[in-house]
């Protein structure tokens, strides 16, 4: 449980997806005008997050890892190589189902997330969550965990990001640099405040 | 009024169609520094305060005057210590020489001038390099050179340490001043502390100068480490043993960054900005409470391999740079939440922050700068859920 919660604390702060590997960064650029909106965004890459990463790593142990096939009688098969298709396939499918899913039975907060859920796929932290999670070799519980986790690391990150640009908004920024420019400044700056994270060894 | 006089004579030189016109921010930085602005606002709404920013700007540099003077007694204890050891060396002596003052680290004038000798140009640096973007920057863009720029500077000139290089001076201030602040605008309109901003900079670019144990009093071939970093390695308990008592702590006689270090001369400025109700006071409650309330839980947690876990609320109130950040930094009025319920997280979330940093994180030894831009980064959204809460809170009660 102590390891769970440190993977956490890990995921969330230290090795932010957002501000620490700069994943994820056209929508973290892009729908972070506004709070009440990121938060909806934060919320479903958390989601998505959550089950991608626990999904893909089921994947990963049962079809794709070197000697994984060996219940269907296949013990010498190494099927790593197809791994990034896999993934983003099946991120790609999740995406897909939980779009329709929520559609079905929670159609306020369909209707909230909107064109959102449909953009988490194309979403390099989503894809980066599978890929940091194969590089780790994270068991499911543990992947169970990152994926929240990060997820949640993520849509701090973005909910912070909207913060500073709805007070950026009485600011008298040069011309050259509106929009993304500007944009892109305050990213780093937010990233040397997160640097205090930086070194904490759990 | 001979003064007033001529700038009256030359106003119509910068003003729109003058010769000058493209200078007149400078013109009117000189003037409106000299003399009260006789511009009032015309468009509403109005609101009649004595209180303006040149005021405030002005308050907390004169706040900063008493840790300005333990500054420079301190930094020239320091070197004039190490020198009783070591002998004098560098152009300092010399000048040092030519006043006949002498080295005698038990004499307060020459341990004011020694100190002074090494603040001035760190100070003068700051000044010269940021001035010249402030200018630079206002006469583009058309906007005031105000007093915040002073505020800015001392506070900058007063977290180096004494040894920096000239050269890390003026990128550092460049930092703070372009992207720190003039890109969004100017001042008031950034959202992290500028002097900050240029401190992080460089202690992340250049970290061999700014942190370790040669930096803090600039003598060649001594070394003494901080408060905090002793803590680090071994626990404060044994600060005795390198000579650090808490008193020694409480008034400034230790190693760090020029102006850190006095808690007495920073606690005076400090409640100078309460009485004038510069500084808002639920931002010190709340970083004092923070403070307090995450070291404390650290000591009953307790830790076996980790001595900082172990070190009471007071001493984190007089070591590295927290009583500096409490007063000048955290209470500033531009980069903290808005809202008073939003103040008392803001203070409290920097409070618990500057604590994890130094107990939890073996990168940082000090962790008050860091604590201070995390929490700038998050005064935003405090902000927002607060006013949130109170839009529902009303709704509610109004059905």
């Amino acid at each position: 449980m102590e390891e769970l919660l440190s993977l956490a604390v890990k995921a969330i702060f230290i090795e932010n997806l957002a501000l620490s590997f700069f994943l994820g960064m056209c929508t973290f650029l892009a729908v972070s005008k506004k709070i009440s909106t990121s938060i909806g965004l934060g919320i479903s890459v958390m989601l998505v997050q959550a089950i991608t990463v626990p999904a893909n790593n089921l994947i990963l142990t049962y079809l794709l890892a070197p000697g994984a096939l060996a219940w269907a009688g296949f013990p010498d098969i190494d099927l790593t190589f197809l791994g990034l298709i896999s993934y983003i396939g099946v991120i790609a499918a999740l995406v897909q189902i939980l779009e329709m899913v929520l559609d079905k039975y929670f159609p306020s907060l369909y209707n909230a997330l909107g064109v959102f859920l449909p953009l988490i796929t194309v979403n390099c932290a989503i894809l980066g969550g599978s890929l940091f999670m194969v590089e780790r070799n994270y068991t499911f519980t543990e992947s169970a965990t990152y994926g929240l986790s990060s997820g949640f690391g993520w849509a701090l990150a973005i909910t912070a990001m909207a913060g500073v640009r709805e007070k950026l908004k009485y600011s008298d920024i040069p011309d050259g640099l509106q929009g993304l420019g500007i944009t892109f400044i305050t990213a780093g700056l937010m990233a040397m405040a997160f640097m205090s994270f930086s070194g904490v060894r759990l | 009024m001979g003064l007033r006089n001529f700038f009256d004579r030359i106003e119509p030189q910068f003003t729109k169609g003058g010769r000058y016109e493209r200078l007149f921010p400078v013109y009117e930085m000189v003037e409106s520094f000299l003399y009260t602005p006789k511009t009032v606002t015309t468009a509403a709404p109005h609101a009649r305060s004595y209180v303006d920013m040149k005021r405030i700007m002005t308050y907390v540099v004169i706040a900063t005057i008493p840790a300005i003077l333990m500054g420079l007694y301190n930094t020239g204890l320091q070197v004039n210590t190490a020198f009783e050891a070591l002998g004098p060396s560098g152009w300092r002596a010399a000048v040092i020489d030519f006043f006949g003052i002498g080295f005698n680290a038990a004499n307060p004038a020459a341990n004011m001038l020694h100190g002074l000798l090494y603040f001035l140009p760190i100070y003068i640096t700051t000044l010269v390099v940021g001035g010249v973007w402030e200018v630079l920057f206002a006469t583009v863009r058309r906007h005031e050179v105000n007093e915040g720029f002073l505020v800015t500077s001392m506070l900058y000139a007063l977290i180096l340490p004494p040894n920096v290089p000239l050269w890390q001076v003026a990128l550092g201030i460049s930092f703070g001043v372009v992207i720190g602040k003039e890109v969004f605008g100017g001042t008031g309109k950034n959202f992290l502390n500028p002097a900050l901003t240029g401190r992080a900079f460089l202690y992340f670019a250049y970290p061999a100068q700014m942190s370790g144990e040669t930096i803090w009093t600039p003598v060649d071939g001594f070394s003494g480490a901080t408060a905090l970093a002793v803590s680090a390695a071994d626990g404060f308990q044994n600060l005795s043993a390198y000579g650090i008592t808490w008193m020694d702590a409480f008034v400034g006689t230790v190693q760090g960054s020029i102006g850190e270090t006095s808690t007495i001369a920073i606690t005076i400025g400090l409640a100078f900005l309460l009485i004038t109700k510069i500084a808002n006071w639920r931002l010190v409650v709340g970083c004092l409470a923070g403070m307090i309330a995450f070291s404390t839980l650290l000591n009953l947690i307790g830790s076996d391999t980790n001595p900082m876990f172990a070190m009471p609320w007071y001493w984190h109130l007089v070591v590295g740079g927290y009583a500096f950040g409490l007063a000048f930094m955290v209470t500033e009025p531009v980069s903290a939440s808005h809202t008073n319920l939003g103040r008392y997280i803001y203070g409290a979330l920097i409070g618990f922050m500057v604590v994890m940093i130094r107990v939890v994180n073996p990168a940082f030894p000090e962790g008050m700068m860091l604590a201070i831009l995390f929490g700038n980064v998050f005064a935003p959204l405090i902000d927002y859920f607060v006013v949130q809460a109170n839009i529902r809170r009303r709704a509610k009660r109004n059905v």
